[in-house]
């Protein structure tokens, strides 16, 4: 039991420091250590979360971390409670940091040219993770291809929010499968 | 005192009405921390911003500390941090208890089969709307679409693969473009 708290530590802390871009950008990483590296989780108890992630409250990271913590030690608290601080950790001390050498960041151009370049990657790990979603566990049929498609557009042309699409696609699944 | 459970009720709202993660976190974060609050004012609010989306991490808990941090030192950070994370941590340990013994009901799996495509979907949103800030730009499509293709196809760690575009940047801009 200790041996995978001090795992979830270490997965947890990684993504968090490595987490550039935000909630979305994290995900890859996330499934890359916690489906593919540890097999804490199968594809589709993942994307379960992540749907779970996206219809409450909070930072996806977050959600994210106290949901596998919990499943990933057989339902063990502490695991969330490790897995959760573990995520936020890299977080605190790059801000604090931030925070007192305020100045010479904004101005840094090592740091500007750094980003420049991490921000379109991270798009990428966006874009990854929703590639790495669309395999044959999570679509099953045409159904499927036409639940994503619907979304996408409700998504993005429509600005429908995020909870009303699942809520939606969940009364569509219960009707078609 | 009343400052720090004033710090931690207002990342506790933030952090329980903002569903869907850090971008819908900021017109929320805006209202309490700068046009109810004023704890900071709209100039330090977009610096800080900048900063919080470049660090790695959540930006509501890159936003939290550095607010917390500013207005309280160390103690309004960890009250600012609890504040956020305390009410999602919650939320999730409750869905977490029940949906474990939820997840092999027929009627659930049935459910779940209809939102996994969804939330597909709802992920490749972010992407095109990002490039599209962006000016669907060639060097910015061409950067997504390697590193994409570097985590999905190779395989490659994503720690790896922002590593490396961090690095290949600097290098650009320091030999190439020579703005460095």
């Amino acid at each position: 039991m200790l041996s995978i708290i001090i795992q979830l530590f270490i997965t947890f802390f990684k993504i968090g420091l490595f987490g550039f871009g935000g909630g979305y950008a994290m995900l890859s990483m996330i499934q890359y250590e916690v489906v593919e590296a540890h097999k804490w989780l199968s594809v589709k108890e993942f994307t379960d979360i992540v749907a779970i992630s996206q219809s409450t409250p909070g930072p996806i990271a977050i959600n994210s971390a106290t949901y596998i913590g919990y499943t990933a030690t057989d339902g063990n608290i502490w695991g969330s409670v490790v897995a959760t601080f573990a995520v936020c950790l890299p977080s605190i001390i790059i801000m604090l940091i931030i925070c007192r050498f305020f100045l010479a960041f904004r101005k840094n151009k090592y740091l500007s040219a750094a980003l420049s370049g991490m921000t379109p990657a991270a798009i990428g790990l966006i874009a990854a993770a929703a590639l790495m979603l669309m395999n044959n566990n999570n679509f099953t049929d045409y159904k499927s291809v036409i639940i994503c498609i619907i979304s996408f557009v409700l998504a993005y042309f429509f600005k429908i929010g995020i909870v009303k699409i699942i809520f939606l696609a969940g009364i569509f699944g219960y009707i078609l499968f | 005192m009343k400052q720090y459970l004033d710090l931690f009720i207002s990342f506790f709202k933030i952090g329980t009405f903002t569903l869907g993660g850090g971008y819908v976190m900021i017109p929320l974060i805006e209202k309490e921390v700068v046009s109810k609050q004023k704890w900071i004012n709209n100039d330090e609010f977009t610096e800080m911003l900048t900063l919080a989306q470049s660090a790695p991490g959540p930006i509501a808990i890159n936003t939290a500390v550095f607010v917390g941090y500013k207005i309280k030192g160390t103690k309004g950070m960890i009250a600012t941090v609890l504040g956020t994370v305390i009410p999602s941590f919650t939320i999730i340990m409750l869905v977490a208890i029940f949906f474990t013994g939820l997840e092999n009901n027929p009627i659930v799996e049935r459910i779940f089969c209809g939102i996994r495509p969804a939330v597909v979907a709802l992920i490749a949103v972010p992407v095109v709307n990002m490039l599209k800030n962006n000016g669907f730009k060639i060097h910015v499509i061409a950067i997504t679409a390697v590193s994409a293709i570097s985590v999905w196809l190779l395989g490659i760690s994503p720690v790896i693969v922002i590593m490396i575009a961090g690095l290949c940047a600097i290098i650009y801009n320091t030999f190439i473009s020579k703005q460095c």
